[in-house]
């Protein structure tokens, strides 16, 4: 028996807001950075239930999903080296640790 | 191809500028003048030699009697429509042979006798600001030698104006040369803004001709198409050729000094006194002349009463130039106010002509190019005296000078024979030359033949006033010779130049103009030259004596009562003269309370307040808006993306509002 | 039924996990946490027969990222790593919780609005076969992905150059 699809959205909604809370309420930059891979992780997961439980013929939510994850990693180990190089400079890893283009 | 040669009559002296303008720093004085002036010497040789091909080898076109139009070369630069074009050539044309000829004369002469002038000047002076001041002179005097040629070999309309406004820069230039000295500045100032006042009518005049007749071309003998064109022109807008050929007339009339503009020529005399000799006796104030003669056959043919109006004010001019010469005591605003009257005679003798003849009506034309001829040299002579004697006395005023014949007995001589031919005495140059003009004058109108021998005559007058007042009279030095300066003669640089022009002067008179240079084109006979004098030549020639003999009675002696008691009897008389008839002083009235408070007033008002206060305005709104958002940036991406989010929800929502 | 069991495992493993990463005051346990929510995506990709999917899911993200971030905190945070934790503030709290609740509240109004067609009541749990991953993901026809398999590539190059250099110590001049 399949799981209807409206489980898995719920289940992914969730999964994003609660990156989004992380990310609104963390002041760590790299936690905020976790809470990115919850949201972005939720929406691979969108991907890929809508692909395969509403088009299963074909394969574009599936390929999404990879390249996502291939973006992904990109992704953070640029910021990575940018939190790095950050708390190099300013001996911090507090986002508001940075704010010299602020007025 | 004949005539291969003649770019580089454009191109030499340009290379020199360029040469002497980037490099010159770096040269020893010498050197500098030693380039300019074999360029010079070499771009003489061309000319003549020019001259002798155009003349006599290639000679008269066999089947209409005339010397051909011949164009060198003629390159597209600019292409405004298929018909419009502005092309760069190179014309030769009996008047643009003869101007190269004038030119480069007096421009190699100038050039040998700078070398002494502009040493023995700052000997005198030892002005450390004019460090390279020789360098610098002699490319100014190049690139003024290339744009005046460049001025009389021009194809077209707009080729002319091209140079004619780079004249006017090197004009410009050599007026302040001495830029210290605030006179100086000024005088350069005054001469650029009026002369560029005037050109703007000639560019105006331009623009109308072009634009209704369709070409820059003016030579109806290079253009045969353009005789139809004009024709139909002249018969749907009667209007236009008359008015387009004045307003350049205008123009002519600024750089050559007409009246009312001629207000900027004595001034311009604060420049080095071989570069007034140069640009503001021989060439570059001719340019009117030539323009004038260049259009000729255009403004006989359609538009004779302005050339008409023409001969009116350059007799008033003539008139005007002389009286205010007979008061002047600057020996070279003396000369510049001689020069004025003098090139007034070749545009009345221009303006008097009624037809395309050689006898009847359009004697003035040959006339006028003959004196442009003769001019140039005994001016340029009696220029370069003058500077001799200003090198030598260290002052233009007359009340220094007086009894210099026994010091400098060349300078002496040459400027004598330089007064002698400006006067019209038989046989010098001037007499020839002038007689044809007030004979056209008189074939005219006698009353305008009567009034130019008038002038005539105060020419004699005043030339010899000059003449006495530097050479005769109470010698200066010998007043006190312990305490002054012993005057001496200048080094053969400097009167070798002057014994040439000098020669040139005598003689000059005897060539046969007539055969060169006519209305038709064909060839004609100066009557003077066998010795066929008029009534009118023995008019002049007495008006003449009249006018040397009462400036030897009155200045010969070293003491005579009669100018001082004329000067106390008509003080007015003479304050104005001396003043040159306010003038001066009605244009700056006329600029400065009436052009200055009525319209520059007004239009500076509503550029700071209205224009200015809009763009202030503008700034300040950006600046406040700007100050407003900015607190919004408040660093804190956490923040953003809680608006973000917001936002996207907000705007979710409403979509889902409207389409539920 | 044995996948409903199974969806609802992996849900509460998520959900949970997730809601520990973000509460957690130790950044190091954060990171843990992540691991667990990745774990927990990978199964549903195995659910939904995707195996590549989550394999690669696995090994890039639990494997590479996870790794990463570990490494990050230890070099960054010693303090945090030490138990010197963040604290929280409470209307920045308050104000997170808001806008996810109306958030949520926004997307189930979505969803209700929208029915699904479910196209996979009928279809057969089987695999996605491993040939046809691989030709779709090397091919240039339609519904073929060279071009973006080759611009991530690509893209991957550019971002370790550039991680590299932003992350590299500056030369004392």
């Amino acid at each position: 028996m399949n799981i209807p699809v409206e489980c898995y959205l719920v289940l992914s909604t969730l999964l994003f807001f609660i990156g989004v809370f992380g990310f609104v309420t963390r002041r760590n930059l790299v936690a905020m950075l976790i809470s990115v891979e919850l949201v972005l992780n939720s929406v691979d997961l969108n991907f890929a239930v809508f692909n395969r439980l509403l088009f299963p013929g074909q394969l574009e939510g599936f390929f999404f999903t990879l390249f996502s994850i291939g973006v992904s990693a990109a992704e953070t180990a640029v910021a990575l080296a940018i939190i790095i190089n950050v708390y190099r400079n300013y001996h911090s890893d507090q986002v508001n640790s940075i704010e010299n283009m602020k007025f | 191809m004949e005539y291969s040669y003649a770019f580089l009559i454009l191109l030499l002296p340009f290379l020199s500028f360029l040469v002497l303008g980037l490099l010159g720093m770096k040269m020893k004085k010498q050197v500098a003048g030693l380039i300019g002036t074999i360029m010079l010497g070499s771009l003489f040789a061309m000319s003549v030699y020019t001259a002798y091909e155009y003349f006599f080898v290639i000679g008269r076109d066999a089947a209409t009697g005339m010397y051909p139009t011949v164009t060198v070369f003629n390159f597209t630069w600019l292409k405004f429509t298929e018909l419009l074009t502005f092309n760069i050539g190179f014309r030769l044309t009996p008047i643009s042979v003869m101007m190269l000829i004038v030119i480069t004369t007096v421009s190699f002469m100038v050039h040998i006798y700078s070398f002494g002038y502009m040493a023995e000047r700052d000997e005198h002076y030892k002005f450390e600001e004019y460090e390279h001041g020789f360098q610098r002179f002699y490319a100014y005097l190049s690139l003024f030698t290339m744009s005046m040629l460049g001025l009389v070999v021009a194809t077209n309309i707009f080729q002319m104006y091209m140079f004619w406004e780079l004249v006017g820069v090197c004009s410009y230039l050599l007026i302040g040369f001495y830029y210290p000295k605030h006179a100086a500045v000024h005088a350069s100032k005054k001469a650029f803004i009026v002369t560029r006042f005037a050109d703007l009518f000639f560019l105006i005049g331009i623009l109308f001709f072009s634009f209704y007749v369709g070409t820059f071309n003016y030579d109806l003998n290079a253009n045969p198409e353009l005789i139809g064109k004009l024709a139909s022109v002249a018969k749907e807008y009667a209007w236009v050729l008359p008015t387009a050929l004045f307003l350049m007339f205008i123009g002519g009339a600024g750089k050559s000094a007409m009246f009312p503009l001629h207000i900027w020529l004595p001034d311009a005399m604060e420049g080095p006194t071989p570069v007034s000799a140069l640009i503001h006796a021989a060439t570059m104030v001719v340019a009117g002349v030539y323009q004038v003669a260049s259009l000729f056959p255009i403004w006989v043919e359609y538009a004779p009463e302005q050339l008409h109006w023409v001969a009116y004010i350059a007799a008033f001019t003539a008139f005007y130039a002389a009286a205010v010469a007979c008061a002047q005591r600057d020996i070279k605003r003396g000369l510049a106010f001689s020069t004025i009257s003098q090139i007034a005679y070749m545009l009345v003798a221009l303006g008097v002509c009624y037809a395309l003849d050689n006898h009847e009506g359009g004697l003035g034309y040959m006339a006028s190019m003959f004196h442009l001829f003769t001019h140039a040299m005994f001016k340029a002579l009696l220029f370069l005296c003058s500077g001799a004697i200003i090198v030598i006395i260290g002052s233009n005023f007359k009340e220094y000078m007086g009894g210099l014949h026994k010091y400098m007995p060349i300078t002496n001589a040459c400027f004598l024979i330089g007064c002698i031919a400006i006067s019209g005495v038989w046989p010098f140059a001037g007499f020839f030359s002038k007689d044809e003009i007030v004979s056209a004058c008189f074939e005219f109108s006698p009353f305008l033949g009567w009034f130019m021998t008038l002038v005539s005559g105060m020419t004699a007058f005043y030339m010899f006033r000059l003449y006495y007042v530097i050479f005769w009279g109470q010698s200066y030095y010998e007043l006190d010779p312990e305490n002054r300066k012993r005057p001496a003669e200048v080094p053969f640089v400097m009167w070798g130049p002057l014994v040439f022009l000098a020669v040139i002067s005598i003689f000059a008179g005897w060539i046969p103009f007539g055969h060169f240079v006519s209305a038709t084109g064909q060839s004609m006979e100066i009557g003077l030259q066998h010795f066929e004098f008029s009534s009118v030549a023995w008019f002049s020639l007495l008006a003449a004596a009249i006018g040397i003999g009462l400036a030897t009675w009155m200045y010969l002696p070293k003491y005579n009562p009669v100018p001082d008691m004329l000067q106390k009897k008509m003080p007015r008389l003479h304050k104005a003269a001396l003043n040159r008839f306010y003038i001066d002083d009605a244009w700056q009235f006329f600029t400065h309370k009436i052009v200055f408070n009525c319209f520059s007033k007004p239009i500076a008002w509503f550029d700071r307040h209205v224009i200015d206060g809009t763009f202030n305005f503008m700034a300040w709104g950006a600046q406040e808006a700007g100050e407003t958002i900015r607190p919004w940036q408040s660093g804190d991406v956490r923040s953003y993306a809680s608006w973000f989010l917001t936002g996207t929800i907000a705007l979710t929502l409403i979509l889902l509002c409207i389409f539920s | 039924m044995a996948n409903l069991v199974m969806f609802c495992i992996l849900a509460v493993v998520i959900l949970g996990s997730a809601i520990m990463c973000v509460l957690t005051k130790r950044i190091m346990r954060s990171a843990t946490f992540l691991l667990f929510v990745l774990f927990g995506v990978a199964g549903i990709y195995f659910l939904l027969d995707y195996t590549f999917l989550g394999a690669a899911q696995i090994s890039v993200y639990a494997g590479g990222i996870t790794i990463m971030y570990i490494f990050a905190i230890q070099l960054v945070s010693k303090r945090t790593l030490q138990g010197l934790v963040e604290r929280f503030k409470g209307s920045r709290v308050v104000n997170g919780i808001l806008l996810s609740i109306v958030g949520l509240v926004t997307v189930g109004l979505v969803l209700i609005k929208n029915n699904f067609y479910n196209a996979a009541m009928q279809a057969t749990d089987t695999e996605v076969p491993m040939e046809q991953i691989g030709t779709a993901l090397l091919g240039s026809d339609k519904y073929q992905y060279v071009l973006p398999f080759e611009f991530i590539s690509l893209f991957l190059l550019a971002c370790i150059i550039g991680g590299i250099m932003i992350a590299r110590k500056e030369d004392n001049k």
